[in-house]
């Protein structure tokens, strides 16, 4: 799948509050940095993850599935770090008990995808990311990766 | 990365790539950020750099703006995801297989190398346990031959110096994914405007900046570039890349970065702990160059070509190594991974041999005697007692590098006051 900087620009520009699914507190496991990214960068991040449900993370207690998260809490994104066949179900729990508190995105990380549950979310009007990461997404089109020595593919003669 | 970004050409992309205008101060010109340290802007972010959680500037050694400038345009005009710039070709080498190299294992290269290249690989990198194996490349069966267990990258050149000759890299593309190792390819004499390894199934990139990028013989570099298209953690031999790293508390490079680990890793390990990084006055000196790389290589070619048929027809000339004469072995090789020609690098023998080489480098007007090539200028030199100095006749052979040839980098004079000068410089050699 390939998706335009404009549609990922857009999604990361709209987006308040994410559930990280997955999330690790192993500081060197990628979906620690991720969800540590991300906070850092002014999102609202919630781990979601049954291994440390009941920690504090990021601001917010871990909870065990995206169903626990308090009911007042909006969540703008569902970032998925699960292995593809468990990211269906994933999906499916989100359209469930998100729908109706402000889902508008479901990001699949590198490596995770699943045409069905994506299919299954579009027609709720649900966007869809598969096989991205929202770190890496966010560094080349807002700038910071080309500090690195990357190509961002983004040309442009406006400061 | 995407399907409905504009795509851009060569042209446009040697001017814009990395370089948007200043942000402060909205300068057009990439500023030279002349400095060493950078401000964090609370512990939480010092430590996010630190952790490689966020990528920004800490120290130059590390990333410098300017610097990085030059390695995402020069990443761009390979097609590759990421670059590590740093004090020149050399170090570069040297970057290059640091993520891959332990010691004890070895890395299978071309006989047709810039002869540096040759004493370091058969000399040098000994010192740190590591070995060359030295192959002639278009033996292909000899190639695949040469590939052990210990085997960690097949190194050669897209154009080779001195000689000109052409590396079949799709051929060589294909033994190293057999092998599960990376091609790496040092494409400094071609450059990417006359052939990107990647699109042929090259891995990683090396280049010597020093020559055509920077194009005015003016400023010292290097860079390595990364497809991003090699799996590190396909196999166990890549245990830098692929395993935890302990001096960034157990991270594992592959794992965490994707695409982006050899390059993190070249800046993060590499720039960190070996040191070289490129000076910013000399990245803006190289990015001056590479604005107007598709204009000197055109005319780089053109004139190489006129120099090198008129040579051919010349009675006192013993024969041309340049793959854009018909008459080359690899003119068809060179037809199709370098489409828009040879490059301006080429070798020829002077019939009266070594003595007849030396009174003719002595006896030009507008030929410089100088041991570099990419210049605006035109350069000539005797290989053999020079630039392959340090090695053994049949690797001087090996390499075409004989002692009876001399090499020349064609420069942007106009083409008839170049021929004017080596037709005298030839008469008064076989005076």
């Amino acid at each position: 799948m390939t998706y335009s900087d404009e549609m990922m620009k857009t999604v990361l520009q709209r987006t308040r509050t994410i559930a990280c699914v997955g999330v690790s507190l192993n500081e060197v496991r990628p979906s620690y940095f991720v969800a540590r990214y991300l906070k850092l960068k002014g999102f609202d991040v919630h781990g979601v993850n049954p291994a440390y449900a009941g920690q504090t993370a990021f601001g917010h207690t871990i909870v065990p599935s995206l169903a626990d998260l308090p009911a007042e809490t909006r969540i703008d994104m569902v970032d998925v770090f699960r292995r593809s066949d468990q990211a269906g179900a994933v999906v499916d729990e989100a359209l469930e008990v998100l729908a109706e508190r402000g889902l508008s995105t479901i990001w699949m990380q590198i490596g995770v995808e699943d045409a069905a549950a994506a299919a299954r979310a579009q027609a709720q009007g649900i966007t869809v990311i598969m096989n991205r990461c929202p770190k890496i997404e966010y560094q080349r089109l807002f700038g910071e990766l080309r500090w690195g020595g990357f190509a961002t593919g983004v040309i442009s003669s406006k400061r | 990365m995407t399907d409905t970004a504009p795509t851009y050409s060569f042209e446009t992309l040697q001017i814009h790539a990395g370089s948007k205008p200043d942000p402060e101060t909205g300068a057009r010109q990439t500023p030279i950020y002349q400095n060493t340290g950078y401000v964090f802007r609370d512990t939480d972010h010092a430590a996010a750099l630190f952790n490689l959680q966020e990528v920004g500037f800490i120290y130059s050694r590390l990333t410098n703006p300017t610097v990085s400038v030059l390695q995402e345009r020069v990443a761009t005009l390979e097609g590759g995801v990421g670059a590590t710039a740093c004090s020149s070709g050399h170090a570069a080498q040297i970057l290059a297989l640091l993520p891959l190299m332990g010691p004890g294992d070895n890395i299978v290269v071309s006989t047709r190398l810039y002869g540096g290249t040759v004493t370091q690989f058969s000399q040098t990198i000994k010192r740190f346990g590591w070995e060359a194996k030295f192959v002639d490349f278009d033996d292909r069966g000899a190639v695949s031959r040469a590939c052990t267990k210990k085997t960690k990258a097949i190194f050669c050149e897209s154009i080779a110096n001195p000689g000109g000759h052409v590396t079949d890299l799709p051929a060589i593309a294909k033994i190293a994914e057999r092998k599960g190792v990376p091609l790496i390819v040092d494409n400094t004499t071609a450059t990417p405007y006359l052939c990107r390894p990647f699109e042929h199934g090259a891995h990683i990139v090396v280049h010597s900046t020093t020559k055509y990028l920077s194009g005015n013989g003016t400023s010292m570099g290097g860079i390595v570039v990364d497809s991003g298209n090699f799996d590190w953690s396909a196999s166990e031999k890549f245990p830098s890349l692929s395993q935890p790293e302990p001096a960034y508390h157990g991270l594992k490079f592959h794992e965490t970065f994707g695409p982006l680990a050899y390059t993190l890793h070249g800046h993060a390990v590499g720039l960190r702990d070996l040191g070289p990084c490129q000076s910013p006055q000399n990245a803006f000196q190289t990015l001056l160059g590479i604005e107007t790389l598709s204009l000197r290589m055109e005319r780089h070619c053109e004139n190489a070509k006129k120099i090198a048929e008129w040579l051919e027809n010349d009675d006192r000339i013993e024969s041309v190594s340049y793959a854009g004469l018909k008459s080359s072995p690899v003119y068809r090789r060179a037809r199709k991974l370098c489409p828009k020609g040879a490059s301006g690098l080429f070798t020829f023998k002077v019939k009266g041999g070594y003595e007849a080489c030396r009174k003719l480098v002595e006896a030009l007007n507008i030929f410089s005697h100088v041991a570099n090539l990419g210049d605006t200028r035109s350069l000539i030199i005797h290989s053999a007692s020079t630039t392959h100095r340090q090695l053994s006749p049949e690797q001087q052979e090996a390499a075409g590098a004989g002692p009876d040839m001399v090499r020349v980098s064609i420069g942007l004079e106009n083409v008839d006051d170049l021929i004017a000068d080596l037709d005298q410089g030839l008469k008064a050699a076989l005076a």
